[in-house]
Parts: C-alpha cells; sequence; structure tokens
C-alpha cells in the first residue's frame, strides 16, 4: 500500500544512477521508507530500463520485476536504477554506454562490475540497499572494489522474473549493503518461490543473523591464494581468517581442482546463452527502430551493430561460434562437463566442512581504462566465477584496504545456507566493528 | 586459429555486423580467448548434469497476460494493433 513518498535528490557525483526517482512512492511494510537502488537490468514497471545499452534506450517495462514487486510490498521506496556494465558483461562498469561509474573510495579507480552503480549508490550513502545481479561475480566483485556487503544467493533461491536475461544458467539477483544485517533484511524480502520462474525454489529466507560460530569449520581453498592473487589482497584474507579462527573456527586446508578450467567454462557458458538470450533485441518490439524497408537480417545487423557495444557484440559472437556445429562439442559440452566437476569439487569439500573462504578478488579496484584488454579482464573473475558454475551462495564482506583500496573476504556455503554464509560475515564484521 | 573470414562468417550467423575497420582486432582478440579456453580440452568426466533436474511446467491453460496497449507501447513501429516487422521475402 502507497502511503507517502520520499524525495530522493541524491550528489550523483559518482555517476552511480542512470535514472533517478525524485520522487519515490513508498509504504509500511519491513523496508517501510527505505530507499532501495535497483540495478537497471531489472524490470521496473513505468521507470525506463536500459540495461546500460542504447538498445534498450527509451524502454518503459509494462512490468515489475519479483523481486521490485516484493519491495513495493514491503514499503520500499524504488529510488532509481543504477549503471552498470552493458547487459551485465564486465569487471569494471566500464562498458555501459553511458559513462562508467567512479568509485567513491578513489576516483581515479572502476567500482568493480557489473553491478558498480548500485555498489557505488550504496558505498558513497545515496542509498541504504541497493539490488544487484551476480551472473560471475557481479554482485561480490563490486562489493570488495567499494567496501560494502554484497550476497549472491544460492541459484533458485531468489526468483529471475523481470531480470533481463544475459546468462539464465548463472545468473541470481542480491542484495547489497553497508552492513550484513541490511544485506540479510533485504534479503527477507527478495527470497521465495515464483510460479514465474521456473527455477525457482520454495525455500523463504527468514533469518537473523547470529555471530557465533564457535566449533565451525572454514575450507581455505589453495587456489584461492595462488598465482595471481595480489600478496596484499592474500594477506588482508589470511588475517581476516585468522580473525574467524579467534572468534571459535577452525580452518581447513582444501583444494578446488576444477579451478584450472572453471573461468574457461563459464566463459563458453555465459557468451553461449547471451547469443540466444541478446537475440530478442532487434529494433521490433522495443528499442530503437529497425528499418522495416529493409529486409530481416538487413535491418537486424545494423540496428545490432548501431546500437550493441563492443563486449556484447564480442560476446555474443563468442557465444554463436561456441554453439557452431562443429565447435558445439568442443566449447559448450566440455564446459557443462567442467561445471559439473566443479559441484563436484564444491560438494566434496563442502561435506567435511561449513564453509570455504578466500579473497573475493584477486587484487584491489583497477584504474579507469587499465583493463582494456578483454581477456586480461575476463582473467579477474578467476575467484567468483566458481561460486556461479556451482549454483552456491557466496557473500563478500569488507576486511580491510590495501593502498587505501577496500579488499573482500569471500564466505561461499552450501546450495541454500545462505543463513550460514551471512553468519560468519556477520560474526567477522562484528568483530571487527567492536 | 579463426580467420578474419571466420569472424565475419559469425558475425553474419548472429546478425550483428562488423565494419572492416574493426575486423582485425576483433580478430587477434577472438583467437586470444579461444586460445584460452583450449584448456578446456583437459577436461575429464561424463558431466551430463541434467540427470537431477526435473522440467518444471504449468498446465497449458490460457491466464490473463498484459493488456496489448501496454505490450505495443515500447514498439518503434506499429500499424493496426500490430508490431511492423521489416519484411521477411
Amino acid at each position: 500500500m502507497v502511503l507517502s513518498e520520499i524525495e530522493f535528490e541524491p550528489d550523483d557525483r559518482y555517476h552511480a544512477f542512470l535514472t533517478i526517482c525524485r520522487k519515490a512512492p513508498c509504504g509500511d511494510g519491513k523496508l517501510a521508507g527505505i530507499a532501495v537502488a535497483v540495478k537497471d537490468n531489472i524490470s521496473t514497471k513505468g521507470i525506463e530500463t536500459t540495461c546500460a545499452s542504447k538498445i534498450l534506450k527509451g524502454y518503459v517495462p509494462p512490468y515489475d520485476a519479483h523481486v521490485v514487486e516484493l519491495l513495493r510490498q514491503s514499503g520500499a521506496a524504488i529510488s532509481g536504477k543504477t549503471n552498470m556494465d552493458e547487459f551485465g558483461m564486465g569487471t569494471t562498469t566500464e562498458n555501459s554506454a553511458f559513462g562508467p561509474t567512479l568509485n567513491p573510495a578513489d576516483t581515479s579507480r572502476v567500482p568493480g562490475g557489473s553491478s558498480g552503480g548500485s555498489a557505488a549508490a550504496v558505498a558513497a550513502g545515496m542509498v541504504r540497499m541497493a539490488l544487484g545481479t551476480d551472473t560471475g561475480g557481479s554482485i561480490r566483485c563490486p562489493a570488495a572494489f567499494c567496501g560494502i556487503v554484497g550476497l549472491k544467493p544460492t541459484y533458485g533461491r531468489v526468483s529471475r522474473f523481470g531480470l533481463i536475461a544475459y546468462s539464465n544458467s548463472l545468473e541470481q539477483i542480491g542484495p547489497m549493503a553497508n552492513t550484513v544485517s541490511d544485506v540479510s533484511l533485504l534479503m527477507q524480502v527478495i527470497a521465495g518461490h515464483d510460479r514465474r520462474d521456473t527455477t525457482s525454489y520454495n525455500q523463504p529466507y527468514r533469518h537473523t543473523p547470529d555471530a557465533d560460530i564457535r566449533g565451525l569449520k572454514v575450507g581455505i581453498p589453495q587456489e584461492y591464494f595462488g598465482a595471481g592473487v595480489d600478496p596484499t589482497v592474500a594477506e588482508l584474507v589470511k588475517h581476516a581468517i585468522f580473525r574467524l579462527e579467534e572468534l571459535g573456527a577452525t580452518s581447513v586446508p582444501c583444494s578446488i581442482p576444477s579451478m584450472e578450467y572453471a573461468l574457461a567454462a563459464y566463459y563458453v557458458t555465459c557468451t553461449s546463452e547471451a547469443s540466444s538470450n541478446l537475440a530478442r533485441f532487434d529494433g521490433v518490439r522495443y528499442g530503437p527502430a529497425a528499418d522495416t524497408k529493409k529486409s530481416w537480417h538487413d535491418a537486424y545487423r545494423d540496428v545490432r551493430k548501431t546500437n550493441f557495444g563492443t563486449e556484447v557484440r564480442r560476446r555474443i559472437m563468442l557465444g554463436t561460434f561456441a554453439l557452431s556445429s562443429g565447435y558445439y562439442g568442443k566449447y559448450y559440452a566440455k564446459a557443462q562437463v567442467a561445471k559439473e566437476n566443479v559441484k563436484k569439487d564444491f560438494a566434496r569439500i563442502l561435506a567435511d566442512v561449513d564453509v570455504i573462504a578466500g579473497p573475493t578478488m584477486p587484487t584491489i579496484a583497477f584504474t579507469l581504462g587499465e583493463k582494456s584488454d578483454p581477456l586480461s579482464m575476463y582473467l579477474a573473475d578467476i575467484l567468483t566465477v566458481p561460486a556461479n558454475l556451482a549454483g552456491i551462495p557466496a557473500i563478500s564482506v569488507p576486511c580491510g584496504k590495501a593502498d587505501g583500496m577496500p579488499v573482500g573476504l569471500q564466505i561461499m556455503g552450501n546450495h541454500f545456507c545462505d543463513e550460514r554464509v551471512i553468519d560468519v560475515a556477520y560474526a567477522y564484521e562484528q568483530a571487527v566493528v567492536s | 586459429m579463426v580467420t578474419e573470414q571466420d569472424v565475419q562468417h559469425i558475425a553474419q550467423l548472429a546478425d550483428i555486423g562488423i565494419d572492416a575497420g574493426e575486423l582485425g582486432t576483433f580478430t587477434a582478440r577472438f583467437n586470444a580467448i579461444l586460445d584460452y579456453f583450449d584448456v578446456l580440452d583437459r577436461v575429464q568426466g561424463d558431466g551430463a548434469g541434467a540427470r537431477d533436474l526435473i522440467n518444471v511446467m504449468r498446465e497449458d491453460v490460457v491466464e490473463p497476460s498484459l493488456p496489448q496497449e501496454d505490450v505495443l507501447r515500447n514498439a518503434p513501429a506499429q500499424e493496426d494493433g500490430f508490431i511492423r516487422a521489416p519484411r521477411v521475402m
């Protein structure tokens, strides 16, 4: 029920928002009157939703995503739509067609991506909480780079109805906020069954964080502290794990051998799914007009070449190639076996330990323009994609600073044990705050 | 290794379009990424991960949908309550 509206006039010096709702209706409920920012790939009825792409410029969804309906029902004020890498394809938010978001901790650096606008809006104090989406780290990476908390829920726990699809088998909508308690509160609102998403699982989240982690076993995978991980970042994360031990947890060394090919499996899978999902953008039902006088291939080609960014076009083409006859077996089929192996590795480890901990990102936030080569940008996702392939919950919680920039501690848990990763993050956060 | 002609062909399959000026860089980066994907040749196992999954279907009955005018609102070209599309023949 709409009770009133809040005025939202943020100083958006970091370009966190693509759309600002200056007067946002709100109501009664769990999130009464709280301003919540929503990533621009989540459909909001009556509010422009572009996925940070020119191909959806001007698109106003005629319906709400399931999570947005839930936000409205809980009294939250949808205060705006946040910037992102176009269609979620990136690790920096520089791939937005409408210009990059800056990191509030250092404006010469990226906020991470692809939910960089949501992270920056929270980190800069413009909103108390935000929704992001995470296909291969897109909530956890910007949370780590901006120094906030972000949860990728278990696959299936939050409905994807109304999320403009990029890679259906991997992506989840999740909460972002300055504290673990607020992430948990937002998760209470958005989790639960929705028949309009056939992968939705009926397991609501009614948890309140509990900081007692005595007796908990924490797996420490060697691959999360190996080559490519900045030694300063690794040291900070090891120190954070030591704090968990001081709180009564025990750490256990472990190994995820499938990490060797997890990143390749991820990129083959997500580009393949993208090549199919993004076929719908053709200038016919929405977006900039296709020239209906031309033949359909020519009309689509022109509209898609002009209005998709370079990275989006690259991923559509990579996926088209990976699925094409003669290459399907070498790429897509192999990637699905690899995905299964990643799942098995996590199942084996999580049979012995309660959670797995490591860094969220191998480095601190990049400077703007630093990752101009696509492959080097992909490699930065190595520590976040395994949780998406396995479908397990993973949270990033701030654990100190390296060179003045925030570093994230990542906690991963078993399927539908989102409560447990929240508790471990909460225990760490409370220990550091007090 | 894919060639510039291969990349052009893929662009055509995907209805994505590619300019002559960007073909060289696109092809080089494409090959660097495909080289990296070669690590998948080392994957062992039978996978077939769909074993424990079931399809979730609803009954095939008509349910209320969006009003026609709401659906048409975003379409750039319309005619008589329909969406106008490029010619197919």
